[in-house]
């Protein structure tokens, strides 16, 4: 479980959280939504250590990342995996190279072992027999899932993803969208999305946290977020034509 | 200052948390290759013209019955090796190498590679910058000796077949008051200026914000401040080692 109290930050003069507070659950997806600009990356970010906010706290299952020694920060930074907006795969390297990345630098696996591994993530993944693909051979989608593989790769305990959907149409989306869920129910992870997909909150949102203007304005799942008591959650809602129907149609 | 801070910080973060040794050794012979050989055709090439150059036009200014032929290619020598071949060919290794490292840095930055390194636990800084300014330190004292070699042997194709000087004469200048510490001075040069143009380029690179335009403007930064970076430690290194 991840918990994160009171987080600001401000760039600029700007200020972009205003004091969030959250959970996100033990293997379930959580999703952080919200239009965009209202500082769902930057809570990420602030959430995974790349931005340091200005106040506030995060705990990975008890432990405070930002009170913590340098050495359990390492250590909980190794327990995270990160799916990137734009996948922010190596361009340099091969899909069994970005993959391995990390077993290189942090483990001490054979090279039989880190293959073996890099095997079973890029099957996981349904990108068997891709391992010598550069990344510019890749369409978006499949980056993607390379960048799944990368960040199961190690086992983590932590799964974060910054918009998997963007920029993939509607069905790559579904398939991204329930990969994710799989990979949670099956490692048991804590799953942290950042989404402004409609379609992927009514499909795969556990627990969901929704940001207006850098304020948490609702907290919920998807079998409650179409009664949400929140004006701001309904106006973001109903400017997605599906939601609109599928609502009328609930109702 | 708060840029020149920030900087010293970069120098800092480098040899701070690194990554076991091994990982270094291959990264560090990567980058040699590509530092290296992706320069020798330019350094090459400048330098066999500049050497040719500078040894017409010391003819030229030096055509008097009072000064000795053999004087041009003690001109040529003391030239390459002081100036030419540590300072001007920095300048172009700012130019080939400098603005390579901040825009593969930049787009790795701006593309959220430099994050993904960084979200797994481990020091982005070492890991990408420190490989690539031990390359430099490494290559690009050798570099100057290739161009300082190949100065002083343009100078004498191009006095050779210009016939301002004989064979001979070229030869025995090139001996004339030679002093050893001259190449030492140079090699000091060479390893000040490679580690000044490798670090500034990646620091720019490195904090690089934004999309394309900003990568060109790290770059086209990059270049500028290794530029004034060079001239500014060349002369302070006269200064302090030949006076």
């Amino acid at each position: 479980m991840i918990e994160f109290k009171n987080i600001k930050k401000q760039f600029n003069g700007k200020q972009i959280l205003k004091g969030i507070d959250g959970t996100f659950e033990k293997g379930k997806v959580n999703q952080l939504i919200g239009a965009s600009g209202t500082g769902k990356s930057v809570l990420l970010k602030c959430i995974v250590g790349l931005v340091t906010p200005d106040e506030g706290t995060v705990e990975f299952d008890g432990r405070d990342f930002y009170n913590s020694d340098r050495e359990t920060r390492k250590g909980i930074r190794r327990e995270i995996g990160m799916l990137f907006q734009g996948s922010a795969l190596f361009d340099s390297k091969t899909v069994e190279e970005n993959v391995r990345f990390p077993l290189d630098l942090l483990t001490k696996m054979s090279p039989e072992e880190k293959l073996e591994k890099v095997n079973f993530c890029l099957e996981r993944v349904e990108l068997e027999n891709s391992n010598k693909k550069m990344p510019s051979e890749l369409s978006g989608g499949m980056k993607k899932r390379v960048g799944i593989a990368r960040a199961i790769v190690m086992n983590s305990k932590y799964l974060f993803c910054d918009e998997p959907n963007s920029g993939l149409d509607p069905m790559t989306s579904i398939t991204i969208d329930n990969l994710i869920k799989e990979i949670t129910d099956e490692f048991n992870t804590t799953t942290i999305v950042v989404t402004h997909d409609m379609n992927s909150v009514v499909e795969i949102g556990e627990n969901i946290i929704y940001l207006f203007e850098g304020e948490k304005k609702w907290q919920g799942d998807k079998s409650n977020i179409m009664q949400a008591d929140c004006k701001e959650l309904e106006d973001f809602m109903m400017s997605s034509k599906l939601v609109r129907e599928a609502r009328a149609h609930w109702k | 200052m708060k840029l020149l801070g920030r900087y010293v910080i970069f120098l800092g973060q480098m040899f701070t948390q690194r990554e076991p040794f091994k990982v270094y050794v291959r990264l560090v012979i990567e980058e040699c290759y590509k530092i290296g050989v992706g320069s020798v055709f330019i350094f090459v090439l400048v330098s066999t013209f500049m050497g040719a150059v500078t040894a017409v036009q010391t003819a030229y200014n030096l055509l008097s019955p009072f000064i000795p032929d053999y004087v041009i290619s003690l001109v040529t020598r003391d030239m390459a090796i002081l100036e030419l071949a540590p300072t001007i060919m920095a300048i172009v290794f700012a130019g080939k190498v400098g603005s390579n490292l901040a825009s593969e840095l930049g787009t790795m930055r701006i593309t959220e590679q430099i994050d993904a390194i960084e979200v797994m636990g481990i020091n982005s800084t070492s890991y990408l910058v420190l490989p690539k300014v031990i390359a430099s330190l490494i290559v690009y004292p050798l570099l100057v000796i290739l161009a300082a070699g190949l100065m002083i042997y343009g100078g004498y194709i191009a006095g050779i077949f210009t016939e301002v000087i004989t064979k001979e004469e070229y030869i025995y200048g090139l001996r004339a008051d030679f002093l050893e510490f001259n190449v030492a001075f140079a090699l000091i040069k060479a390893f000040v200026f490679a580690f000044l143009v490798s670090s500034i380029s990646s620091f720019w690179g490195f904090y690089t914000q934004g999309g394309a335009l900003e990568v060109g403007q790290a770059s086209t930064k990059a270049v500028t401040t290794s530029c004034i970076a060079i001239l500014t430690a060349d002369y302070l290194l006269a200064q302090l080692l030949l006076t």
